[in-house]
């Protein structure tokens, strides 16, 4: 299998696209680099497989403009786009064995025989399923129909990979060995992958950076870890992860700004910005109150315990405080003194833990 | 036969059926008895008299080399094969079309479409034919015109083509609907893939496409060469009687039943069902194409340009134009006066109707008891066997099932034969009649015949009920005949119903099994009369007034059947919901 040292990056400019009267996908631009394992996560609706598949050339046509490479494929029918897509359904066809289905699009290409033969081979062993060319693709389990897919796909060198959920079908020991199986596939490759997912796990440990989608808007581009520590709004921040989130607003009065909840409840840090907004900080970083525990620029909120779940690594205590319903969670070990329900408890976030968004 | 053995993967369970309990082991028992009387029995009578020596009582292969050493059955023999082939080529060529243009293209026909793959049924082929011949025949409308304004005929009717182009205008819906449901069960994303690979076009459609839907055709094409084969009132309408079930019909009824050759045929009709069958079973086994699935887009449908629409339409209108033929020629013959020579009647009248309804009453309310009573037989044996087979682990329960199934595989002639053999030394307690000739094995013949079909639609009506239904019921203390009457039973209604009037209304207008075991004309039902009308020219216009009300008893059937499912359904959904 060749090895690609010149990767194609892919550049979509103001895409836009419409079912009918729903506008499914709206002002999308993205700059992919050659070579970048890129992740599209969003919830389920959001238009990642839309925006894929306008990239391999299915659905309806869009607005703006999509490149590969420096060739504008806008327009192109999927055919002659060399874009290589893995169906979320592998979509292997029954009537044809393994070895069959992976030829396919090599024979397509009028590939001469032997080489087709020589390539096949290569692409089943890179799979590691050689000794399956024969099969049935319903003679196959989901993990090994999953990776003759992924061959099939390898085996014509297209010069990007489309990969749309391709390990929701799988079971979920299976999800874990598969998605490193094709983070390692894909370097040894080098090829431009997109992998769509709802599954902000899969996207965090595959990707190089991902693009959040919500209602067919890209809500946020960057590293996993950047998006997470730094969401930009309220979704993003919502979406990665659990988040505590207190709408509110920053009010300036005499004594300068303050953060003020929508109930009503006044927190005392001096924010920069001005409006409208939402605090957001982190389960994890939240603690409960002992009376050991430092309180060095800590925001600190007074509330009631009202629920505890045991949730194996940690534990989740729910406070109410001030109407407000806070997560907090606590590292479980032997001997831990829990807090029960209804006890009055004291909560502290370091303030550089916390993030001001956009509403 | 896709739908039923989808429905079995859905009935998968563990029976709950427990040693204790006999009532269902009995039923299974009589059911059993009751088969193997009415259907094993007779077909085996006449397998065994087919290897007779008719004088001796030997073995013998002897009635097979004479059966091939006759020119006229040789003849019938290829006839038969001929016809059904080339039947099976027309209706492809008219299913085709129809099943690629709804699966594949949004298209505001599609409607059109599925009206035009149930009106054939609606009608039996034999009823038609010799009012098709009023349209295509040599001196018919068609070629009366085309002969005024292009001086050419087109041969449409003359000897095995009439049969031919009857029977592919009636038969093809099986292919449609076949074809159309593989088609139907192809993913999008299996072209998506084609596509994104490099493929398009004709090369698309050959190397997937195809592939895909050729299962779903060849069960629908072999059922087709299965039903031709097995036909007897079309030819014998026709007066074609060089094929293999008239020669079996005119064996029996004018040498005699001892004449061998009859018997013979049987065997040979009873083995090419068989292979289609199994040609049928072939193609679908292990070929579950359905490739519709989870994160699967759905069919892959395209718009029409202008010009294609145009044709599409073009297309659909000249078949049905085919397919309207045999009921418009019908109707106008039972109201036409005078009909000869000429591209339309003379003159019209109601006298038809009026004489069918003093003279041939008989006939009408004889079919109503017969096809009543075979309906009857039908479902109740159909109940039985759906639960037992699925809800019991009573011992042969698969072969109960596969026993009441395989009355798919014999003929109408066959089974006649068949009790006209084993029933006629057999005589009516007290009294010298013989059994065969009692209108009561006319019925038993017609519920044989159609209890495949009845039996699949108690099967899917089961499936319906989930078990967990009948396991409250027991745990709330009813026991098993208790809960199958209070609560399965109930619950099946809608579909034994539907299982009912379809039964009905296909053995009101059988013609194979009943024209060999009707004795008098006093018992004999509708497509009996039809049959005995449409032999002379006089008779023509009385026959077919009896055809159109054959057609409205089996469409008001149809249709009923048609409401009675899509309101269980109805319900069912409001059910869920509440
Ligand atoms: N063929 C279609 N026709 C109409 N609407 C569609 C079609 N496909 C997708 N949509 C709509 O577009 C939106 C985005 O869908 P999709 O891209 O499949 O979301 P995701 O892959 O993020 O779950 C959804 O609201 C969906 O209902
Ligand atoms: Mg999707």
């Amino acid at each position: 299998m060749t090895i690609h040292s010149d990767s194609k990056g892919i550049k979509i400019e103001n895409v836009g696209l419409r079912f009918g009267e729903t506008e499914v996908l709206k002002g999308v631009n993205l700059n992919i680099e050659p070579g970048e394992f890129f992740a599209f996560l969003g919830p389920s609706g959001s238009g990642k497989s839309t925006l894929l598949r306008a990239i391999a050339g299915f659905g309806p046509n869009p607005s703006g403009r999509i490149l590969i490479g420096d060739r504008d494929v806008t327009g192109l029918p999927p055919w002659q786009r060399n874009v290589g897509m893995v169906f979320q359904s592998y979509a292997l066809w029954p009537h044809m064995t393994v070895r069959k289905n992976v030829a396919f699009g090599l024979e397509e290409r009028k590939v001469p025989k032997k080489e087709v033969e020589r390539r096949v081979e290569e692409a089943l062993d890179l799979v590691g399923l050689s000794h399956l060319a024969e099969r049935r693709p319903s003679e196959l389990s989901g993990g090994q129909q999953q990776r003759i897919a992924l061959a099939r796909t390898v085996v014509v060198e297209p010069q990007v990979l489309l990969l749309d959920e391709p390990l929701s079908n799988l079971d979920a020991n299976l999800r874990v060995q598969m998605r490193r199986d094709i983070l390692q596939l894909q370097r040894k490759l080098g090829l431009t992958t997109i992998f769509v997912t709802h599954d902000q796990e899969e996207a965090n440990t595959t990707s190089d950076r991902m693009a959040v989608l919500s209602d067919g808007v890209i809500q946020q581009i960057g590293r996993p870890m950047e998006l997470y520590d730094n969401p930009k709004n309220r979704f993003v921040a919502g979406f990665l992860g659990s988040a505590n989130i207190i709408d509110g607003e920053v009010r300036v009065d005499a004594k300068g700004p303050a953060f003020v909840s929508d109930k009503g409840l006044v927190l005392d840090f001096r924010p920069h910005a001005e409006g409208p907004g939402s605090l957001v900080f982190r389960p994890q970083n939240t603690f409960i109150r002992r009376s050991d525990s430092s309180t060095d620029n800590c925001l600190e909120f007074a509330g009631k315990v009202v629920y505890r779940e045991f949730l194996g690594s940690l534990i989740r205590y729910g406070v109410e405080v001030a109407g407000h319903l806070l997560a907090v969670d606590e590292m479980h070990r032997i001997g831990l003194e829990h807090v029960g329900e209804g006890a009055d408890v004291s909560l502290c976030v370091d303030l550089n833990q916390t993030v001001l968004v956009n509403a | 036969m896709t739908s039923a053995t989808v429905t079995r993967k859905g009935l998968l369970r563990l029976p709950t059926f427990s040693a204790t309990q006999w009532g269902p082991g009995l039923v299974a028992a009589l059911v059993g008895m009751f088969l193997l009387v009415v259907l094993v029995l007779p077909v085996a009578k006449v397998v065994y008299v087919a290897f007779q020596d008719p004088s001796t009582g030997d073995l013998t292969i002897m009635n097979f080399v004479d059966f091939f050493n006759a020119s006229l059955f040789r003849e019938s023999f290829i006839n038969s094969f001929y016809v059904s082939a080339m039947s099976v080529v027309f209706a492809t060529l008219i299913a085709l079309p129809l099943a690629y243009f709804t699966t594949r293209f949004n298209f505001g026909g599609a409607a059109i479409i599925q009206t035009l793959g149930v009106i054939p049924l609606i009608m039996p082929p034999f009823v038609g034919a010799v009012a098709m011949q009023l349209f295509f025949g040599e001196n018919g409308s068609i070629n009366l015109l085309l002969y005024d304004w292009f001086g050419f005929t087109i041969p449409f009717m003359e000897g095995l083509n009439g049969v031919i182009l009857v029977q592919s205008v009636h038969f093809f819906p099986f292919i449609l609907i076949n074809l159309a449901a593989s088609l139907q069960n192809i993913d999008r994303s299996m072209e998506e893939a084609a596509l994104n690979l490099g493929s398009s076009g004709m090369r698309l459609f050959r190397r997937i496409v195809f592939p895909l839907g050729m299962p779903g055709y060849v069960a629908g094409a072999s059922l087709v060469f299965l039903k031709v084969f097995d036909d007897l009132g079309t030819p014998l309408l026709l007066n074609i009687n060089n094929m293999l079930a008239p020669q079996a019909y005119l064996r029996i009824s004018s040498v005699g039943i001892s004449d061998p050759i009859g018997y013979v045929i049987s065997v040979i009709l009873v083995v090419f069902s068989l292979f289609s069958l199994w040609v049928s079973f072939l193609a679908l086994k292990g070929k579950d194409y359905a490739t519709t699935q989870k994160g699967g887009g759905g069919l892959l449908k395209r718009d029409l340009k202008k010009w294609e629409r145009i044709g599409c339409y073009g297309v659909i209108l000249l078949i049905l134009g085919f397919v309207m033929a045999p009921h418009l020629a019908l109707f106008i013959l039972s109201i036409a006066s005078v009909w000869s020579f000429s591209p339309l009647p003379d003159g019209y009248t109601l006298d038809h109707y009026a004489e069918v309804f003093q003279s041939a009453g008989g006939y009408i309310s004889n079919t109503l008891l017969y096809a009543g009573l075979a309906g009857l037989i039908d479902i109740v044996l159909g109940t039985a066997i759906a639960y037992i087979v699925w809800r019991t682990g009573i011992w042969g329960r698969k072969a109960l099932d596969f026993l009441a199934m395989g009355a798919v595989a014999i003929p109408g002639v066959v089974l006649g034969i068949g009790y006209l053999r084993s029933f006629y030394e057999v005589e009516v307690p007290f009294s010298e009649v013989p059994l065969a000739s009692v209108w009561g094995v006319i019925v038993i013949a017609l519920a044989v015949r159609r209890l495949p079909y009845a039996l699949r639609a108690c099967v899917a009506a089961l499936a319906q009920v989930s078990i967990s239904l009948e396991e409250a019921a027991e745990s709330l203390g009813a026991n098993k005949s208790r809960t199958i009457r209070k609560i399965v039973v109930p619950l099946m209604t809608g579909g034994i119903l539907a299982g009912f009037v379809t039964s009905f209304a296909t053995a009101a207008v059988e013609l194979s099994a009943t024209i060999m075991l009707v004795s008098t004309e006093s018992d004999a039902p509708l497509a009996y009369g039809i049959y005995l009308f449409m032999q002379s020219a006089a008779g023509r216009g009385p026959g077919a007034a009896l055809g159109i009300i054959a057609v409205l008893i089996v469409g008001l059937g149809t249709y009923a059947s048609h409401k009675i499912i899509e309101r269980t359904k109805r319900d069912r959904a409001v059910d869920q919901q509440s």
